[in-house]
């Protein structure tokens, strides 16, 4: 492997594992669970970017092979990456899991969580 | 706006060229056996699911939807290190809110890249989109639709809600044509 290739898969594996350890470190440093839900969502997906990135970097240098599949994986990732987010802020919506105080817009989760609790009373009382 | 595809025998083109491209990623080769078998699958699992689909928008505007990608992908990268200096700097600092944005788009797909879209760009989840369908009653049209979002660090509620609608509901009303 050439020793600038080596940097470069360095590089990007570094960068992707420190983006990884702070979407983490978001998970037990923020107060609630809403807050808490931004690092994972964000840092994550570019810290797995990077992480792909230099996998892709790695077995692109044995001659006359190139990898492009983990490309996939980064669409699929961001594809579900926000629609997970989404499912369990709903959910904490329908629990009505408290915010903290200082949290502004109160109206606008009470209102929020009636949309949900109410659609929920809807299936409910379905026969 | 249009609902409908131009040929009924490639309802989703652009659909098919992902399909296409994914089977070949996924083969990691371009032999003749696998570009057919591309093309085959890109033109007959469209063609076949068609049926089972609501009618969304269809893309008016593709050279518009490739710079949106594009944008919202620049995005992603500095609402990553944004995140990171907000995660590891003081959380006593940190403003968190709900924000209701009044949306104009009326369609499921547009809608549903535009949340995601704010989930995925700087401090802001998208957390609900209402009223739904199921909520009103029989024969109620949706007047106005809202997206109700959580921001980790709010500064200016009306610039935010204007920057949301100009950079990315905009774009998304051109490439939908709706």
């Amino acid at each position: 492997m050439q020793n600038w290739m080596e940097w470069a898969v360095a590089f990007f594996l570094l960068l992707g594992g420190a983006f990884v350890l702070i979407g983490s470190i978001g998970l037990t440093r923020m107060p609630d669970f809403f807050t808490r839900l931004h690092g994972p969502t964000k840092a994550t997906t570019l810290g797995m970017g990077g992480i792909l990135l230099g996998s892709m970097f790695y077995f692109s240098t044995s001659p006359g092979t190139i990898s492009v599949h983990e490309l996939l994986i980064t669409i699929f990732l961001l594809i579900t990456a926000p629609i997970s987010a989404h499912m369990l802020i709903k959910t904490a919506l329908h629990h009505k899991i408290k915010a903290i105080p200082k949290t502004t817009g109160e109206q606008e989760l009470k209102r929020g969580q009636q949309q949900n609790s109410s659609r929920s009373h809807l299936k409910s009382n379905l026969p | 706006m249009r609902l409908q595809p131009r040929y009924s025998w490639l309802p989703t083109p652009y659909r098919s060229v992902l399909l296409f491209c994914v089977w070949l990623l996924l083969n990691q080769s371009l032999a003749p056996f696998h570009l057919l078998a591309a093309l085959i699958l890109a033109v007959v699992i469209p063609w076949l699911s068609a049926k089972f689909r609501d009618p969304q928008p269809l893309i008016e505007r593709p050279g518009l939807a490739l710079r949106y990608i594009l944008r919202v992908f620049l995005d992603i990268i500095t609402a990553n290190a944004q995140v990171a200096v907000l995660i590891l700097g003081p959380t006593k600092k940190l403003k968190p809110a709900f924000v209701r944005v009044p949306l104009d788009l009326q369609h499921e797909l547009p809608i549903t890249i535009l949340a995601s879209t704010v989930s995925m760009t700087p401090g802001t989840v998208s957390a609900d989109i209402y009223p739904t369908k199921e909520m009103l009653a029989e024969g109620d049209e949706v007047k106005q639709r809202w997206l109700l979002i959580h921001v980790l660090n709010l500064d200016d509620e009306a610039a935010l809600i204007a920057e949301i609608k100009s950079r990315y509901e905009a774009p998304l009303k051109e490439i939908f044509q709706c």
